[in-house]
């Protein structure tokens, strides 16, 4: 049976043309799908547990998906909630979304799916041999298991379907691959798998696949035998190249994509113009699999304090390099004389940003700035231990000189205090995926009907 | 002559925390043919200081791209990342003679 998705954008918070999603709305698709995070900006987000965009930019652009819900009289599905698609981030939107059936006076029946996984299950599947690492994997052990702030597993096509059976007007999923929402319903409705998962990931980030990315908007036709994927804004076009080539974005294999249950092979797809917008492709094949799911987890590595000082005298320009080190040196003497505190109790790096800040050891130009900024990161046991540090190294930040007999010299303190406290320093500590029996084993799903 | 005055665009991005992809467009099948054959995969891979073994080049005719793919030089949000969204290390095979 024909299935009709409507992808809003690649992301809930990044924004769409409005007027691109009416006419999606009017063209009648069979479910809204929209994508809701990733790990592109970092750990934190998943160490933390919050979401990444702003309460007020997720609210609105909701508010907008409610609407277009009601109007289409379809499910609405969001994946990776609050960009890490914790349990949290789950409730988050949650509460958003019960907040706007208030006010828009909406009744809904809602399926929140949840992913988080509790450690000792990721501990118990260690130990019974149901882990496997990707390449490269961190090193796992129980211990590092336990010290995790969080753990996610990736919900595949058939969690989004356990959600969508429920009957729910809206699904508020946790963490899925960036393509589960997309193909759950297709699938569902015996589409081509090949074309489900396909079209799925030419869809995921919106109009990333067609000549105006940022309007946002992409419906997307799949059937039995292939998709047809068409931008919905007036000025946005798929060809086949723009949608070809989307294969190539944030993936390592362009022809080949993991996800639960198998893995997509777009070696024989063929992209063909329908006309000047729209864009089919068939030909692309699913190969069923073992079915794992991948996971994802943060494990807090550390508390950071931050100094950056600029440096604009010339000569300590040229000499910006051998000042660093010659200060960082002089600095742990200081820091192991007043605190006690041996180089194995913390880290001092700093970075010249306007030499190498941005590509360190690898970078190969170099030039002669006008001014180097002087980036100082402290890490170490406790939040309180790298301020201390921050406050110690702060006066030599200022006034460390080059050489012995020359007058002290001051550089640029850009605010004060000169010293910013981070807060906790989280990173990815999983690169693997676990083996299920159950594809429900690890997820759970909550209904409830809120609103007016 | 720069690969990147010779070819549409050179982009790099995270795929996922641990890998790094990067895809030149050429733009055209003539700029493909010699970027081919002017591209050394070890060269890239020592650009990267990456052994050239993790190095998985794709040569994509079709759509006149080269993508190279390898585990990230730093892992992503690691102490030592400089570059959350990895967009910088394009500029270094900008950069490289062609």
């Amino acid at each position: 049976m024909a299935t009709r998705v409507l992808v809003p954008s690649g992301v809930l918070g990044l924004g769409f043309d409005r007027v691109a999603l009416a006419r999606g709305v009017a063209a009648r698709p069979d479910i809204i799908a929209i994508d809701g995070g990733s790990t592109d900006s970092g750990p934190y987000s998943l160490g933390a547990g919050v979401s990444k965009y702003s309460r007020a930019a997720t609210k609105a652009e909701w508010r907008h998906l409610m609407q277009a819900r009601a109007e289409a009289g379809v499910p609405l599905v969001i994946g990776t909630a609050g960009t890490c698609g914790t349990d949290a981030t789950v409730d988050w939107m949650y509460a958003i979304t019960i907040e706007l059936a208030a006010e828009l006076g909406q009744t809904v029946r809602v399926a929140r799916l949840y992913s988080s996984q509790p450690n000792d299950r990721i501990t118990k599947a260690l130990t019974a041999g149901q882990l496997r690492p990707l390449d490269p994997a961190p090193p796992v052990d129980a211990a590092a298991i336990a010290d995790m702030t969080n753990i996610v597993a990736l919900a595949g096509a058939e969690q989004i379907q356990a959600a969508l059976a429920t009957g729910a007007d809206i699904v508020i999923a946790g963490r899925t691959t960036d393509t589960a929402t997309i193909a759950a319903l297709p699938l569902a409705r015996g589409d081509h798998p090949g074309a489900a998962w396909h079209g799925a990931k030419i869809a995921e980030c919106g109009a990333l696949c067609s000549t105006n990315p940022t309007s946002g908007v992409i419906l997307v036709d799949f059937d039995e035998t292939g998709f047809t994927v068409e931008a919905m804004a007036e000025n946005a076009l798929c060809t086949p190249h723009s949608v070809s080539a989307h294969m190539l974005y944030e993936n390592s294999d362009p022809f080949r994509l993991y996800e639960p249950g198998g893995h997509l092979d777009v070696t024989g797809a063929r992209y063909r113009a329908l006309d000047a917008r729209r864009v089919r492709v068939e030909g692309s094949e699913w190969v069923p699999g073992a079915y794992t799911v991948k996971l994802e987890g943060a494990r807090i590595a550390g508390y950071q304090t931050t100094i950056l000082a600029i440096l604009r005298a010339p000569r300590y320009v040229a000499a910006a390099r051998e000042w660093t080190e010659k200060l960082g040196i002089f600095l742990q003497g200081e820091i192991a004389g007043r605190m006690g505190l041996s180089p194995a109790d913390y880290a001092l790096d700093f970075r010249l940003i306007g030499a190498d800040g941005a590509l360190g050891p690898l970078e190969n130009r170099s030039g002669r700035p006008v001014e180097i900024g002087v980036l100082g990161i402290v890490t170490a046991a406790t939040q309180d231990t790298a301020a201390e540090i921050g406050k110690l190294i702060n006066p030599f930040v200022l006034h460390y000189p080059l050489t012995e007999d020359e007058e002290l010299p001051t550089f640029a303190f850009p605010y004060s205090p000169a010293t910013t406290d981070r807060g906790a320093f989280y990173e990815f500590a999983l690169n693997h995926v676990m083996m299920l029996d159950d594809p429900m084993a690890a997820f759970r799903i909550l209904v409830a009907e809120v609103g007016a | 002559m720069r690969l990147g005055d010779l070819v549409l665009k050179v982009r790099s991005k995270n795929a996922g925390p641990f890998w790094l992809t990067v895809d030149i467009f050429c733009g055209d099948a003539e700029r493909f043919a010699r970027v081919i054959a002017a591209l050394d995969t070890g060269e890239v891979a020592r650009l990267f200081a990456t052994p050239r073994q993790m190095l998985k080049r794709f040569d994509i005719a079709d759509l006149a791209v080269v993508k190279i793919s390898l585990p990230r030089p730093v892992v992503q949000g690691s102490r030592e990342d400089r570059d959350m969204h990895g967009a910088q290390w394009a500029h270094l095979l900008e950069e490289i003679e062609v």
